[in-house]
Parts: structure tokens; sequence; C-alpha cells
């Protein structure tokens, strides 16, 4: 019998806003604990929640992103349950009226359904000791935007492209930096499994405890084999909560204590209803970014790229902008792209630095590829001149000039030259005559000796053959 | 002079002419609270060096004489209310020793009125009673009748302002607590629109329905207080952007061409002979002065009670979710949290508290959402309707406050339904989120106990009520008679 | 309508109830429920519930940072407090 694997993802996003969802305190990471709490994110006695408006933009921009239904009405709710890190022993969510329902996250040929998209507020943060915990609060109250998957997922693959997917557009929104090391995207899985060919589904069972995209892969591939596994030997699966475990590379279930919950949700009194309309929809929708798949297209239509260097450029909006600027002025952005994708990227990777911080800026790329282009300096010359480049943040013009490297393209020059290495090398020349194609290439190498590397090896290439037909 | 006996615009008359400095009345308040409070046990903290502080600061700036709506006038606030640096326990053992670090906004805009804030008042915890004596530190008594509860849950705050222990006092509404005590006692009572007045710094007890209002000795004080505390605030939601009138340039216009509506539904079976008896006669004293009296019908009042009791619960069962003994408050320890919630709660909450957060709880619990808490809110709409029609007949509707007066410590205390039934006339007016005053209209015979009738009027239209209730208040003298202590 | 679990919905509200205290409420609260019961005697097939008492939607701050209080307001009133940190037995997952 075969199984497929059924998967929905649960992401929540802290939102790149400047304060917290119901209060003005700081939402900066890495404060020192409890000096970015107010009473209202405290939970204290008598305090009342307000709306952040830049929260709401932002879901909204992410519901138009993915192409969801943007709800004209939409509502608040009290999710009522009891934990240290709730302020207020209830979490203000969105229950029946989300702001966004519907949309896809388009994963190569394949769209991933999006439930819904809606606004809630996060909860403090813990630290264990040995018989106690500490709660910081500076967390509690950051904007949380909650996007649930359908289940279409039917591969830890497709759970990590989708991630990814997910984030790239989050960031390039100015969403979410969504960087998940600081916990600003944070994902649960809801996994079963099936027979191939059942329409209904397995029992759901999630899995917590995921921090990193990577994590979440291995995880649900450990999750879909051991659920596979249970159904063949013919046991019987039951709904639970179980928590990823990477150090042990396995899921074990959690204690069902606390999760076992009765929410009773009900309407927030305290806060007031949202309205879209078109107005507000069309101030949100300027704010819409290039989305990565738009762009990879325009890359391949506009600089004339093969769509594996379009998909390498637009993976990050930084590096896309970098290319972008330096083929700006290049007559040549095939070039440009590759020096990107090799030369750089692999200098940067070495170096631990991101494109940002790129030594060479674009414009100076854009020197570079032209000098080659305009026969100033050869290809393989031009490898050392941007390693220079590099390393010394100058110009290829100043060091081209710095070193005296411009490329010998006087033909009378290299005439001399190529006359030289004939004369010094009869027996390549006679090989040649005789047929040895390959020996002509000992004598360019000459050539490019007596040049002191400098020669136009286009140029000389074709010199030589002339000379060595002639006699 | 007894400073302590005088109204707002009395004092604050000799405080503008230099007859007198804050510090005099001030000290004049907490000699009267020295002398009888042992008695009452209106209050539960007073900082006389405080309080003298904040009115020796007024006296030096002038502000009394400048012109300041309130300048240098003593008001007691409920301890319900955040005030930063002093003590908020909302009559709780679960917030036993917390102290303040926030101002509650109204707070705010007494001290800009530059009013003295004075000490705080018992209270029913977390505003859950009608009596004062669900106070986890003893009951307050009526200054009419020691052996009578004040009403509540704002008893605390209604005793001090009838026995002159507070020339004013802030108490809160959620289904009649302060109009109800300001019957029982004898003074001005009132709950502003929802909306009206900022929540923000109010311990929330059932949040769509809580208001903040004042006590006062007479309705154009209440008038004066009203004007200082009302107002949009940023800080909460669900206060309205609405203008504040000059709530006092509106009194004198008297009822001529007005229509009263007297709801039939508020003349019930069982209510006290002598209570019904003076309000009826309050009503054509209203006749007399020009205003037409209209019968209307508010068809869902007896409904009023089970709605309240569902909602309010419900409501209260999520806002008392944070006295967990984590962050502050009382901590009883346990094994592990779940077991510290459960003693700390326990132990903190008294018995009221823990009967309604339980029936609250039920009433939003799977299963019974649709049945109690869903169907309680769309009664609730048609209780509203009700007064909406009715408003289309008249434009205030006058009534009892309560259906008795003052009844004895202790005589409700074991049956919660009979006390909820108490606030039978009250609760629509919150459900509603209509304004409401309540005004002494008269006493019963044997003892001697005040009676109050409530004058209710259009969302934002306190201007009419508070007029009626000036009208009516400048014909009588009720309001001048005051208890023997 | 079945009579209330006490013990289940003192769980869900985290508050220890005496045996007492038990029997205490469930007499009272069976009265109330029987009390409030009297709703069902309306047809509220076409009502809306009031979810709030006036009618405003879109009530927004602008995201700006206002100032945090002080770590000593913050902490003062906490039951127990160690390296600042509200502490609390531990949360075992």
């Amino acid at each position: 019998m075969q199984y497929e694997a059924v998967i929905g993802l649960e992401v929540h996003v802290q939102l790149k806003t400047r304060s917290k969802m119901f209060c003005g305190c700081s939402t900066e990471f890495g404060a020192a604990p409890n000096t970015q709490a107010c009473p209202v994110c405290l939970g204290y006695p008598g305090v009342l929640p307000v709306m952040n408006e830049e929260a709401v933009r932002k879901t909204i921009l992410t519901g138009l992103m993915f192409g969801s239904k943007v709800t004209e009405f939409s509502k608040w709710d009290r999710k009522n349950y009891f934990y240290p890190d709730m302020p207020k022993n209830y979490q203000i969510s969105q229950y029946d009226l989300p702001l966004c329902r519907g949309g896809a996250v388009q994963i190569g040929n394949k769209a991933v359904g999006v439930t819904r998209i809606h606004l809630e507020e996060d909860v403090a943060k813990s630290f264990h000791f040995e018989t106690t915990s500490g709660v910081d609060f500076n967390r509690a109250g950051t904007p949380l935007m909650e996007i649930v998957s359908e289940p279409d997922i039917r591969s830890p693959d497709e759970a990590f492209a989708y991630l990814t997917a997910l984030k790239e557009i989050l960031i390039s929104g100015g969403v979410s930096d969504c960087d998940m090391e600081k916990g600003q995207l944070r994902c649960d899985a809801n996994v079963s499994v099936r027979p191939v060919g059942q329409k209904g589904f397995g029992e759901k069972i999630e899995i917590k405890n995921m921090n990193t995209i990577s994590g979440i892969r291995r995880a649900l591939a450990y999750e879909v084999q051991r659920q596979t596994a249970a159904l063949e030997k013919g046991e019987k699966l039951q709904q639970e909560t179980r928590r990823w475990e990477e150090a042990a590379g396995k899921t074990l279930v959690m204690r069902t204590k606390e999760y076992a919950h009765d929410y009773r949700y009900f309407p927030e009194p305290d806060l007031m209803p949202v309205t879209v309309n078109d107005a507000l929809l069309e101030q949100v929708r300027k704010h819409l970014p290039e989305l990565p798949e738009a762009k990879r297209r325009r890359f391949v239509k506009q600089y004339g790229l093969p769509e594996y260097d379009a998909g390498v450029l637009v993976a990050s909006a930084a590096l896309a902008s970098y290319y972008e600027r330096a083929a700006a002025n290049s007559k040549n952005p095939k070039a440009i792209s590759n020096w990107v994708m090799t030369e750089l990227l692999a200098r940067l990777a070495e170096t631990k630095c991101d494109i940002g911080e790129s030594p060479i800026a674009p414009e100076r790329l854009t020197e570079l590829v032209a000098a080659v282009d305009a026969g100033q300096i050869s290809g393989k010359m031009a490898k050392d001149v941007f390693a220079e480049m590099f390393a010394s943040g100058k110009s290829a013009t100043t060091i081209i000039k710095e070193r005296g490297l411009v490329q010998l393209s006087d033909t009378s020059a290299i005439e001399a030259f190529v006359d030289q290495a004939i004369a010094a090398n009869p027996k390549s020349v006679a090989d040649y005559r005789a047929g040895n194609a390959a020996a002509i290439n000992f004598l360019k190498g000459q050539v490019m000796r007596l040049s002191q590397g400098k020669a136009n090896p286009q140029l000389v290439g074709g010199i030589l053959e002339r000379k060595l037909k002639e006699s | 002079m007894s400073l302590h006996t005088l109204t707002i615009h009395q004092l604050r008359e000799k405080l503008r002419r230099g007859e007198v400095s804050s510090r005099e009345a001030t000290q004049a308040v907490i000699d009267r609270i020295a002398a009888i409070d042992s008695k009452l046990k209106a209050y539960l903290w007073l900082n006389t060096d405080d309080a003298l502080a904040q009115a020796d600061a007024i006296d030096r700036a002038g502000i009394a004489k400048n012109g300041k709506l309130l300048g240098g006038i003593p008001v007691a606030i409920k301890d319900v209310i955040n005030v930063e640096g002093q003590p908020c326990t909302c009559g709780s053992k679960i917030l036993k020793g917390h102290t303040s670090v926030y101002d509650a906004t109204a707070i705010k805009r007494l001290r800009e009125a530059g009013a003295v804030l004075l000490g705080r008042t018992n209270m029913d915890e977390f505003a859950m009673g009608s009596s004062t004596e669900n106070s986890s530190w003893g009951v307050t008594r009526n200054p009419w009748d020691l052996e009578r509860i004040p009403g509540g849950s704002s008893g605390g705050s209604a005793a001090a302002v009838t026995a002159d222990e507070a020339i004013a006092a802030l108490g809160s509404d959620t289904g009649g607590s302060i109009r109800q005590p300001a019957a029982l006692t004898g003074c001005v009572g009132l709950k502003t629109t929802y909306g009206r007045v900022s929540r923000y710094g109010l311990v929330a007890f059932a949040s769509s329905l809580d208001q903040i209002g004042p006590f006062t000795k007479t309705v154009a004080d209440g008038a004066l207080m009203l004007r200082a505390i009302a107002g949009h605030d940023a800080s909460d939601s669900t206060s309205v952007p609405q203008p504040v009138p000059d709530y006092t340039a509106a009194l004198d216009r008297g009822v001529k061409g007005l229509r009263v509506g007297m709801p039939k539904e508020y003349f019930i079976e069982g209510m006290d002979r002598e209570v019904e008896a003076a309000v009826r006669t309050a009503i054509k004293r209203l006749n007399e002065l020009g205003a037409e009296v209209v019968e209307i019908s508010l068809p869902h009042a007896d409904y009023a009670v089970a709605v309240y009791y569902l909602v309010a619960t419900a409501e209260a069962s999520a806002n008392l979710a944070r006295f967990d003994g984590v962050r502050y408050g009382l901590r009883v320890p346990g094994e592990d949290v779940i077991d510290m919630y459960g003693k700390t709660r326990g132990a903190g909450f008294g018995e009221e508290v823990k009967r309604r957060i339980i029936l609250g709880t039920y009433a939003l619990s799977a299963g019974y959402y649709d049945a109690y808490y869903l169907r309680a809110q769309k009664v609730r709409t048609l209780i509203r309707r009700d007064f909406e029609q009715a408003f289309a007949k008249c434009d205030v509707v006058v009534a009892p406050t309560t259906p008795t007066p003052a009844f004895k410590i202790g005589e409700k205390m074991d049956d919660p339904l009979q006390m909820y039934l108490s606030d039978i006339f009250t609760i629509g007016a919150n459900l509603a989120g209509i304004c409401g005053v309540s005004i002494p209209c008269g006493f019963t015979s044997q003892p001697k106990l005040p009676i109050g009738m409530q004058i209710l009027g259009k969302p934002f239209d306190e201007e009419t009520i508070l007029r009626v209730a000036h009208a009516y208040e400048q014909g009588t003298e009720w309001h001048r008679q005051k208890p023997a202590l | 309508m079945p009579d209330m679990d006490i013990s289940y919905i003192a769980h869900l509200a985290r508050v220890e109830l005496s045996e007492a205290e038990r029997s205490k409420f469930a007499a009272q609260l069976k009265d109330i429920l029987a009390y409030v019961a009297k709703l069902n005697e309306l047809d509220v097939s076409n009502v809306e519930p009031t979810a709030h008492a006036t009618p405003l939607t879109n009530v927004f701050r602008k995201d700006e940072v206002r100032p945090s209080i002080e770590i000593e307001k913050v902490l003062k009133n906490a039951p127990e407090q160690a390296r600042d940190l509200f502490i609390v037995p531990k949360i075992v997952e």
C-alpha cells in the first residue's frame, strides 16, 4: 500500500512595526528584560488595548501579495487560556472574521492554498532555570500575523519550498524580516498520512518546536515516516501534539494537560471592528512590491538571462537590486550576471559578507565588464583585477592604470612577439604545420609570456594562425 | 462654618473669593472622617499628609482662585480606579498590598481640574454586588441607619458623600453600582452614556457595561464633575469622540415642553409601597413644573437581569483571569504553575466573585456559548431597541431606582438571586448603553430611609437628564436633609 | 440542560474550590441557571447580538514608539522576581 503525506503549516510572523500591537512599547530586538513593557502589555488591572494601524496595513498588504480576499468587516476576539507568558490570560486574536481569507503561495508549478491570515498579539518570553522559570514581557504584545495554509503540502521538500517562498514574499513587502533565530517567524505543522487515493484525511498530528526551516524539513520527514510505519503495522493513530527534538532527531508526545483547550472565544469588547474599503485598499496597494516570481520573469525578458540565472539573482531583494544597478548601464547584462553569480557571490561567501557589504559597488562591476568587452584587458586578467578590486575597493580603471595592465592590442607589436615565438620554437611550428592543431596553444603561451601577459589573446591567436599558414 | 457640609459649588465660591483655603477645606473633611468613619467604614485608605500636601500645592499655585473647574475640592475615589502610587485593592484580598503604577484617565482629568484626591472608598469586591457586603475588608454602613447597607458596589463613595466625608466622589456603574447606592443613601449618582467617560484605569468588571461616574450632593455638582472627566480618550478605544458640552450651562432651562416617559414595567408588584408612592409623586411634580407625562413600555424589562448575569459574568470571567499571582497581587505557592493559579485565585477571590467567574466561564464554554452568552447578547439588542423606541415617544424615562429602600446587613446574603433582583431597575440602562442619574425624591417613614428616582436619557443626552433632575431638585428639600451622625 | 460540571468549570477558570464551596455553588448556580432560562421564551432568530454599545470602527493609533515604564515600576508588585524577570514555578512543556 502506498501512503501519502498531507501537511498543513501554521506560520506565525512578527510584523516589522516600530511599536507593539496594542500599546506604544518598542518592538526592538535584544533589549534588556522587561525594559520594553508598560501597564498595557503587562496586563495590569484597568488597562485597555488600542490597535496599531500599521500592523493592520501590513496584514492587508500580505493578503494582497498572496492574492487573498481582504474581508470588508473583521473583528477581534478573546482567546481564553492560562499560561505564565500570557499577561491577561486571554490573547486578543481573530476568530470567525479574520482580516484575510484565501490566497496561495506559488512553489514551482504548484500553488499551496492559504486558508486565512489574521492578526493577534505575541506572548511573553520564558527562560527556564532549575526549579523556576523567569518571564520577560518585552516580546508580549508584538504584532503577530498568523498564516494558515490549506493541507495542500505533500512532502517535506514542498514544505521547505513553501516556507522559503513565503519568507521571500514577506521580506520583499517589508512586512517582516522573518529571522527565525530572532523568533520573527515560527512554524507549527499538522501532519497526517493516508493511503494514496483515499479522499478523507488521516488523524491529524500537530508538530511543534521546529526552529529552523531545515529543521522543519527534517521533522516532517521523520514524522511522515513514523506515521507511515505505524499505519503499515496496523496501528491506530490518534490526534495529539508532538514536540520535535532536534538533537534526538525524533518527535515525542507532549504532555496533553495544557493542550486540551476550550478557548471560549467571544468578541473582544475593548476593541472596535475593522472595516476595509476600496480607498484603504488602494493606499495599501501603493506599497505592493514586485514579487520574486514576477521579477524573475522580468529579468529573463529584460536582460536576456537564462531562467537559472534569473532565479539565482532574484533570490534576495538586495541581490536583485545590486544586479540591476550593475546592469543598468551595461551593454552586456549576461556578463554582469556571470560575474555576480560566480566571482562575487563566491568572494562574499568566503569573507562572510552579504551583498549589502560588497566592497565592489555595482557601478564598478559595470566598468570592469566594459573594460573586458572593449579589449582593454583579457578575461583572465580581469579575474586578477576583480580580486584586487574586492580587496582594495579601487576601481578597475585605477588598477589597470596602476599596474599598467592595458592589454596589448597594437597588432604590429603583437606581430613582433609572434615572429619571436615562431623563431624560438621551430619544433612546435613544425608540429603545427604537420597537422597538430594543438601545437598552436604552446606558441600562444609563448607569445603571452613574451608580452608579459598583456597581448590580447584573440588577436594573438589570429595573427599566429595567419603567420603559420604563410610560410 | 462646617466646610465639609458644603457642596462643590458652595466651596468653590468660598475658595475663589479667598475666604477659605483648600487646606482648610481638606482638613475639615479629614476631621469629619476621623470623627465618624469608624462607624461607617466608608474609607479603605486615606493618607492625610498626602491629601494636605496636594491642597497646599493647590493653594500655593492659586489654582482654586484662577477658575479651574474643581480647584481645591477634595474628592474621594472608589478603590477600583487606579491612582499612581496609591493602593488599589478593588475590595479584594487578591490585590492586598498592590500599588498602582499609573493614573486612570479620569484621575488625570481630576488632577487637571485642580481637585484634591482624597482617599479610597470601600466597595463590593471587583464591583460585584449591590450592598458592599462583598468587600473583603468589611461592610460600609448606611449613614441613615447603621444596621443597613449603603448599596453597592460603590457603597463607600455614596456613604462618604452623604455623610459629608467627601465633597464629591467617583464610583463606577456596571449594573447600577452608582445609581443604586445613591438612591439608598440619598445623594446624586450619575451613570454616563457608555463611551462618554474613559475607562482607561478602571479595573474592568464587564467591559461593555462599565462606566466611571460621580457621586455628588446636588445635581449641579454632578454636572460640574461630569464636565471635568468626560471626553474622548485615545487610550480607550470604546470612548466616543463626541464633544463635551458645558453641562452646567443647560441646567436651568426647566422642563416645560419635555416629555417624561413612565415605564409601566418599572412599577411592579412586590416593590415597596412608599418607594412607589414617592416616585409617582415626584413624577406628578415634574408634570406640575411643565413636563408632559406619557406612559411607555419597555416590554423586555423583565429579561434584563437574566441578560446581565450572563453577559457581565462572561466578560468578567475573562477580565479577572489576569489575577494569577504572576505579575502582581497575591500569590499562594503551589507545586506547579497550575496549582499556584488555583490556590491563589481560590484564596484571593471572595465567594461572590468566584460564583460569577464560574457562571461566566460556563456561559462561554464549548457547547453552551450559543444557548447562554450568544442568546443573552441577542436579547440585549431587544432591550436596547425598547429604549430607542421609548425615546421616540419621550425625552427622558423616569422610574424608581430601586424596588425597596436599603435592606438590613445580612438580609440577602444567603440568596444570590434575590440580591441580583435588587438591580432590576438599573440594569437596563447599562445594557442599552444610555445615561441615567439617580436623585433623592423622598424618605420612607419608619425607619427614615432615602428613596431615589432615576432619570434615564438618550445616548449622549446627559444635558437633558441633568436639566430634569435639577428642575425637580430645586423645587424640593430632599437633598438638604442630612443623616444624624 | 444537564447540570453544570462545577469541577470542570472551576478547572477551566483556574479557581480552586473547597468541597463546601462546590456543593454550595452547585445549588445556587442551579437556581440562577433556571432563572436565566427565561431567555428561552423569546424568539431571537432574526436578532443580531449586541457586540458593542457604539458603532465605531477603525479606532487606530499611529505606529509610534512611546516610552515604556521604568523597570522598577514593571516589577514593583511582582510576587517574586530575579534577574529582572518575573519568577514562577518551573514551566514544563
